[in-house]
């Protein structure tokens, strides 16, 4: 009898049975967190690209946009808290569910052949702690100033060219671009479809304007430093 | 044994209103003081099942499958029949009645098909109210189409998949009561004994087929809803796993069997295409609204189809049944079939195969007319065979489909075994001699969800059922004997496989038990049967042991118990003196080759007593009345 | 027509099992893959070798008892086709095969090719129906559906549970599976009153049973033999969403109920 009962497909679940997870505690609300946080993050980004894309208006244009946002600090400790916020978050969900992730298939197929799903979605789990990464740098280059070139805080202008003008560094920001908008060419679209959005008509469209949104931020982010190398954007303007 | 078929009498109209009236009711807290084993889970076991634990049973349900969604019922494409009439065509319950017994060709129970009719109106309601997705005009109002030659739009679907669309209707009810504790689910688990104690059936055995654990399960009463035995003939279309052995082994503790040699052969499936084959693929009939059949006029013509012109093919069919042409019932096109095929005129690379031609219809209505109507059976068709029957005319022949026969029940659904009710496919009421396409779905749901949860409780409020135990000597000696058995299989040690047996017994029984029958070669299947069968205990061979997953064994099981079913059924063969349905007996037709039912001597059911093994069993005869739908040659000239 | 197979052997879901590899030369293209197996089970029995234990019933595509992974893609190489429908033909002579089962922490491995897929049917347990007693129903024609509607249910209740979403998918997730059942349902005016506490009990179900997350990435969509789309999933995270937040403290009513 013992063996019967252990081997019985369905014994009585019954809602006591069935795990009374909270929301948040479920797959679906981890990857709802992860939506919300991450369209946060890649608004953020846009705002964070028009800003950088003043450089080619100049030293002058470019320094005072930066003056200008340290006058507001505001706006800066706001979106600086919200940010914080948000990677927070997204990353903790990250963590669960990579956990959930391994623990769901703790023994790997000997063979498995991708059937239709795109490099960049498949990479999520990669692309996002490499840009993490990144970001650190990022902040300590030009922010903090410990990226290790020349840095002046009241020239970013002259930060920015001195940071790429090394090479190896310029390469590195174009490939964590590169990651970035692989993130975001799935991330985008699975913004809608985690919060249960999908519609036959739309639905292929929202996938091909991720794309096309992810390429562009990849372009305008990658056009400063190739810029910069190329001596489109230079110290000598000054 | 005595027959009794506790039919009520009195007008065939009201006569299941008075028998539920007259039924005894059980005390709504007595309920769950009462153990209920339902062995199967497809459409009818899975609703009793469901209803029985709804109504406050303590219900134990059984199958041998990893979950009770995949019972062959699910299998089903073409629909259910439903006298709701909603079409205006002239329908209703007396005609859905009418039909039923006249395409049975005379040979069911009238006041059971009756019941039938009646209850078919409560299935759709209850499956649309279940969430059955089916199909709907865009007025939104249910959607019908006339199938299997009906002259009415009876039959409710949901595209090619009705029979997997009740079935998770059934299935859903059975979890939401599995849910709720009422009922216990045993999945992978077979039925393979039953417990008679002072005359009624109080348990049964069962194998645990992930551990090999033999155990005993005591009830109140027993429900069997363990589908057809079609598989006997090793190819047909029913599921690998389907198998007889719950109801034979009911069988050999003093169940009467009944019909077990009226079986169904469903003109439109795949054709064998090689000794591998395992099973054959059905395709629905209703291709043969707009498909002709047709052969090469000259034997052995090997011609392309489409290199053989018009004026050397041979629409038979056609031909031979002007009014009906493609469209005449399944025996009937079954059989012409094989007649044309028997001459040598077979097409394909087994010779054994007829066409069935899109061509003019495609000429006539456009392929994408063709496509929305059938678009779904010509994929899977091309993903079989690999041929495009938008080009190529489609190959087709008849199979093994449906089992009218089984173990013979009363009007109460309950077996000469008191306390043991047989439901669905499992039991020989309703078809007769053939039944109609769109009505097995109907009837194991009728028995199911209206019929068994009444009769049932009349039997638990009219009995007195003393407490038994798994102790009781009659437990034991079923479970020495199934424990016995188990180990004869592993310790036998032949050379031969199961599946090369059966394939062999399935060979004897499609040859001499098939389409067409004769006295002599029924005579020589049953000799030879018994001889294969002896050389089955001699020399068959099954590998590993009892305590794990064992394949080999399961099949030994079940078919060491088709060895003497499909004996039963040669001898039923062979003492029915007369065609009927899908019973032809080549001596017993008419001088142009249509069968030739003998109203005087065989207006009866068989019903089979086990006698012991080895020894004839004998055969008693309930006869049928025909009060309502009087007897008639079925003629579709 | 010869193949060479590495089929998974495991004797039982504690042991360990490891691939083996077996020849045979008496295949033909236009056997299906199971009966291929069958064919070299035959084989290795004649050589005293245990057969290979593969899930197999209806053999026409429609009971979802079959399923394994043939070289990396679940039920094979042909889309909306299950192993039992999946000819040779797809195959080259001389072709190596790699056959493993279904993998999630879920689906334990019961024997070689086959697994226990018996947390599909919890979930359905947990609120997979419309609670509609035997003998209650109005007439079925009371209920107008719009045509578009029912169909979009009907594909969603086309789902064979074979579990073919969960093996594709590289977190073993069960959402096509749960999201199919919850829409089926959801799409139907049957399955309103039910809607939310159905969401919320699925979805907690399929977590307690350890699947993994959705990442939206289609492998599931991809070799669904039913062409279940993941518009499904969409809708069950929708309806998640919503019930979560419209759910209310449970009171004493709500008790008496349960």
């Amino acid at each position: 009898m013992e063996l019967t009962q252990k081997n019985m497909s369905t014994s009585a679940v019954g809602i006591a049975g069935a795990p009374n997870l909270r929301f948040w505690n479920t797959t679906n609300g981890k990857k709802a967190i992860m939506a919300v946080t991450g369209v946060i993050l890649a608004g953020f980004l846009v705002g964070h690209l028009l800003g950088n894309l003043q450089i080619f208006l100049g030293r002058d244009a470019f320094n005072r946009y930066a003056e200008n946002l340290h006058n507001l600090p505001a706006l800066v400790w706001g979106t600086r808290v919200v940010l914080l916020l948000a990677v927070g978050l997204h990353i903790w969900s990250t963590v669960q569910l990579a956990d959930r992730k391994s623990s769901a298939r703790p023994v790997a197929y000997q063979k498995y052949t991708p059937q239709t799903s795109t490099y960049a979605s498949r990479t999520m789990y990669m692309s996002g702690p490499i840009v993490a990464a990144f970001i650190v740098y990022h902040l300590m280059h030009f922010t903090f100033g410990t990226g290790g070139t020349e840095y002046h805080y009241y020239d970013p202008y002259g930060n920015v060219v001195a940071g790429f003008k090394v090479l190896p560094i310029a390469l590195a920001y174009v490939v964590a671009m590169g990651l970035l908008s692989m993130h975001l060419r799935h991330g985008l679209w699975s913004f809608f479809q985690s919060l249960g959005l999908n519609h036959p008509a739309y639905t292929p469209k929202l996938k091909g304007a991720a794309a096309v949104i992810a390429v562009l931020i990849f372009l305008g982010f990658a056009s400063i430093p190739v810029a910069v190398l190329l001596g489109a954007v230079k110290q000598d303007i000054f | 044994m005595k027959l009794d078929s506790r039919i009520p009498g009195g007008p065939i109209e009201t006569a299941w209103d008075r028998c539920r009236f007259e039924n005894k009711l059980v005390n709504p807290a007595n309920k769950r003081k009462y153990e209920v084993i339902v062995v199967g889970s497809g459409l009818a076991g899975g609703s009793a099942a469901a209803t029985l634990g709804e109504l406050g049973y303590n219900v134990k349900c059984f199958c041998f499958q990893d979950s009770p969604r995949r019972a062959h019922s699910i299998a089903a494409q073409g629909g259910i029949n439903a006298a709701k009439n909603y079409q205006n065509d002239g329908d209703s319950i007396y005609r859905l009645f009418y039909d039923t017994v006249k395409g049975g060709d005379f040979r069911a129970r009238e006041y059971n098909v009756y019941r039938l009719a009646q209850n078919s109106v409560n299935i759709i309601d209850q499956a649309v109210a279940q969430g059955v997705p089916f199909a709907r005009e865009y007025g939104g109002t249910l959607a019908n189409r006339s199938f299997g030659g009906a002259q009415v739009s009876r039959t409710f679907y949901a595209r090619g998949q009705t029979g997997q669309q009740l079935l998770l209707g059934a299935y859903q009810g059975l979890e939401r009561q599995i849910d709720a504790g009422r009922v216990t689910m045993f999945p992978r688990t077979e039925m393979l004994d039953l417990v008679v104690i002072d005359g009624k059936a109080r348990g049964i055995i069962t194998r645990n087929l992930v551990t090999g654990a033999i155990e005993t399960h005591v009830a109140d009463a027993v429900i069997l809803g363990t589908g057809g035995y079609g598989n006997v003939y090793y190819l047909s279309t029913n599921a690998k796993g389907s198998n007889c052995t719950a109801i034979w082994r009911a069988y050999k503790r003093g169940a009467a069997f009944g019909n077990p040699c009226f079986t169904q052969i469903h003109p439109t499936c795949i054709p064998v295409s090689g000794d591998y084959q395992s099973k054959l693929t059905l395709m629905s009939e209703s291709l043969r609204n707009d498909g002709r059949i047709w052969v090469p006029l000259k034997q052995g013509d090997k011609r392309s189809p489409s290199q053989i012109p018009e004026n050397e093919r041979d629409y038979y069919l056609e031909r031979r049944y002007p009014s009906f042409g493609n469209l005449v019932p399944r025996d009937v096109a079954s059989r012409n079939a094989k007649a044309v095929c028997d001459e040598g005129r077979g097409v394909g690379e087994t010779a054994l195969g007829v066409y069935l031609d899109f061509g003019a219809s495609i000429q006539r209505l456009g392929e994408d007319k063709i496509r929305e109507r059938y678009g779904n059976l010509f994929e899977m068709y091309q993903r079989i065979t690999d041929e495009n029957p938008y080009k190529v005319p489609m190959r087709i022949y008849p199979a093994i489909h449906y089992t009218m026969g089984g173990l013979w029940v009363d009007y109460q659904l309950q077996s000469t075994i008191p306390g043991l009710f047989v439901i669905g496919e499992a039991n020989f009421s309703d078809h007769g001699a053939n039944r109609l396409g769109a009505s097995a779905l109907m009837q194991g749901l009728s028995d199911g969800y209206f019929i068994v949860p009444y009769t049932l409780g009349n039997y638990l409020a009219g009995t007195q059922l003393d407490k038994v135990s798994d102790s009781a000597p009659e437990f034991q000696a079923a479970l020495s004997g199934v424990q016995d058995r188990t180990k004869q299989f592993l310790n036998i040690n032949g050379s031969r496989t199961v599946d090369s047996f059966h394939r062999e017994l399935g060979k004897i029984m499609w040859d001499e038990c098939g389409m067409a029958r004769t006295a002599q070669g029924l005579e020589s299947a049953i000799s030879r049967i018994q001889s294969l069968r002896e050389e089955f205990w001699q020399n068959v061979k099954v590998l590993g042991k009892n305590e794990e997953i064992n394949q080999s064994l399961e099949k030994a099981g079940r078919v060491a118990d088709f060895f003497e079913l499909g004996e039963l059924m040669c001898r039923d063969a062979l003492t029915r003196n007369e065609s009927c349905g899908g019973h032809f007996r080549e001596e017993y037709q008419t001088p142009d080759g249509e069968a030739m039912r003998d109203d005087d001597n065989f207006s009866h059911a068989s019903a089979w007593e086990y006698q012991g093994d080895n020894v004839t069993p004998v055969l008693h005869k309930e006869q049928l009345e025909f009060h309502y739908v009087h007897p008639s040659q079925r003629s579709y000239k | 027509m010869r193949l060479t197979f590495h089929i998974w052997r495991q004797p039982n879901t504690g042991a360990p099992g490891k691939m083996e590899r077996y020849e045979s030369a008496n295949m033909n293209p236009d056997m299906s893959m199971l009966e291929a197996l069958d064919v070299l089970n035959e084989e290795l029995m004649g050589k005293g070798t245990e057969p290979v234990v593969f899930e197999h019933d209806c053999r026409e595509g429609i009971c979802g008892s079959c399923g394994f992974m043939i070289n990396g893609v679940a039920h094979g190489p042909q889309s909306k086709t299950t192993v039992c429908q999946l000819t040779l033909r797809h195959f080259k002579d001389g072709e190596e095969l790699y056959l493993e089962p279904w993998r999630a922490n879920s689906f334990p491995v019961l024997k070689d090719l086959m697994v226990d897929r018996s947390a599909f049917d919890r979930i359905i347990a947990a609120g997979g129906y419309v609670s509609v007693p035997a003998g209650s129903p109005q007439d079925a024609n009371a209920l107008l559906i719009p045509k578009t509607e029912a169909d979009r249910a009907m594909d969603a209740a086309a789902c064979i549970g074979c579990g073919a979403c969960v093996a594709a998918c590289p977190n073993a997730s069960a959402s096509l599976f749960t999201g199919a059942k919850i829409s089926h349902l959801g799409l139907l005016p049957q399955g309103q009153p039910e809607r939310n506490e159905r969401a919320l009990r699925m979805v907690r179900q399929m977590n307690g049973e350890g699947f993994g997350q959705c990442g939206n990435i289609g492998e599931c969509e991809a070799v669904c033999p039913k062409g279940i789309t993941l518009e499904n999933i969409a809708r069950m995270n929708a309806d998640f969403l919503k019930a979560s937040v419209c759910e209310r403290p449970k009171s004493g009513a709500a008790e008496d109920a349960a």
